[in-house]
């Protein structure tokens, strides 16, 4: 179980998307999972080891690290990322559903089972309703958690068992605030896919309807 | 998800490419890419752990290694590939829809369409003309500027391109100046020098699909010219002669009306 799950989970809500939908899942691909994997999960890696107090009292630099980081960066970036890509899931079940009832009732119900209209549209859209709501959740919970996006190279620590104020330095604030801001810029460049694609079919199927009804007026 | 995937996705792009584009790729999986897992990971592995400074005082190694690194080279050579491999997407993207376009022609029944069936449209190589040319040329455009400007960082950040075994450092909370020693310095230097010289050989290969693609425009473009200049001669001789006819029998209406009228 790894990445390669979430890769092949998206690559079959590709072919049910929007094209704005294909260039959705591209940057989640390319910007988001792929620098996670290649770059950043790196930095990440000894954080615990290489954040130093200027103590030698047992348990400081433990209870210090766990002061400033209740959870860390990378951790919360792997949620995101798992918890925004969930929600195409719905529209991979509708589909199988209506699939399975064209199957189950022997006749061909739906002129093509994956496309967008009438229920799956419902879902299509909540899903992007809920893809958009937990990008602004992580990023306020981002904002929230640590005051702001900056990491800084200087903390200073006085829960017990440490004696007074204690030093503890961070390693490697520089590198892991620039790819801090990526994560940021790419989450913000995803909700402004996620609203176009929503306006672009709220837009499409309103004109849609408006014409139908015009034409049975007509009629 | 790992360069393995985006080798999938790139690989798709290869059928379309030009043959210049094709090397590119190669050099890019091989020269770069492999290189950089293979080896350069390891040797940038423990950057920050032998990173030692001539002092005790806690807290004074990181900071002097945040200071001279501000992104490690490995990072950078990491986002570089990843932004230089994102164009040859709107490439594949673009071959995506026209395949899509050609299946909705090809499902209608239309007449013109001259494929068996779906099978061959997904198996089709589409030649670089029309929008497609200007996709990829723009592709081509916006891997050179991502190449150059991560080059120029590079340069930038790291003031040259080799790595220096001594730092001096005397950033707080170090006291005074301290001597820092960063690990394997020659070793980094050599992977550096031979990840730049393969983005300059990319930047040269990129260049020349550029002007290959402009030249292969224009001589298009001449040829189409060249071709419609000798239609108006047919077409002048095919008006002389509707003209002629107009004559002929503009004169026996005449014939006729006159001969009525009398």
């Amino acid at each position: 179980m790894s990445w390669a799950f979430l890769r092949d989970l998206l690559s079959g809500v590709n072919k049910y998307s929007t094209g704005i939908g294909r260039i959705w899942v591209a940057v989640v691909f390319m910007f988001r999972l792929l620098v996670y994997v290649a770059a950043a999960e790196n930095i990440w890696k000894h954080e615990h080891d290489e954040f130093e107090c200027n103590i030698k009292q047992p348990g400081c630099e433990n209870v210090c690290f766990d002061h400033f980081f209740p959870v860390s960066h990378i951790r919360l970036w792997a949620l995101q990322l798992i918890m925004v890509s969930t929600p195409s899931l719905l529209v991979v079940f509708h589909v199988a559903y209506r699939e399975n009832r064209e199957k189950h009732h022997n006749q061909k119900l739906y002129r093509n089972p994956g496309k967008i209209d009438g229920g799956l549209l419902c879902t299509y859209l909540i899903s992007l309703i809920l893809k958009t709501g937990l990008e602004i959740v992580f990023l306020v919970l981002f904002y929230k958690l640590y005051d702001g996006f900056k990491i800084p190279r200087l903390v200073k620590c006085d829960i017990k068992p440490c004696p007074n104020t204690v030093d503890c330095y961070i390693s490697k604030p520089t590198e892991k605030m620039i790819f801090l801001y990526f994560l940021v810029a790419t989450s913000c460049l995803c909700i402004v896919l996620n609203l176009s694609e929503l306006s672009y079919l709220i837009f499409k199927y309103s004109i849609k309807c408006y014409l139908k009804r015009d034409m049975k007026k007509q009629q | 998800m790992d360069w393995g995937a985006l080798h999938t996705i790139l690989g798709g792009v290869n059928k379309h490419s030009t043959s210049i584009g094709k090397i590119w790729l190669t050099v890019l999986f091989i020269f770069r890419i492999m290189i950089l897992v293979v080896a350069a990971e390891r040797v940038w592995g423990d950057e920050q752990d032998d990173f030692v400074c001539n002092t005790l005082q806690p807290g004074c190694r990181n900071v002097c290694y945040d200071h001279f690194f501000p992104i490690s080279h490995i990072r950078l050579w990491a986002l570089q590939l990843i932004f230089v491999s994102t164009p040859a997407l709107l490439v594949a993207m673009h071959v995506a829809y026209r395949r899509h376009e050609k299946k909705k022609q090809f499902r209608k029944g239309d007449q013109k369409c001259e494929y068996k069936d779906i099978e061959e449209i997904r198996r089709q190589r589409f030649r670089i003309e029309g929008s497609l040319w200007w996709t990829y040329t723009s592709s081509i455009f916006f891997r050179l500027v991502f190449e150059a400007v991560f080059m120029y960082a590079f340069y930038f950040m790291y003031d040259g391109f080799r790595m220096p075994r001594l730092m001096k450092c005397n950033a707080w909370p170090c006291p005074n100046t301290v001597d820092c020693f960063v690990s394997r310095p020659t070793e980094k230097t050599v992977f550096t020098i031979f990840m730049i010289a393969v983005s300059s050989i990319c930047i040269l290969l990129n260049v020349a699909e550029l002007c290959y693609l402009l030249v292969k425009f224009f001589l298009r473009r001449s040829r189409k010219a060249g071709n419609s200049k000798q239609q108006p001669n047919h077409e002048n001789k095919e008006e002389t002669k509707q003209n002629e006819m107009n004559e002929l029998i503009s004169d026996s209406c005449q014939n006729t009306v006159i001969g009525f009228s009398s």
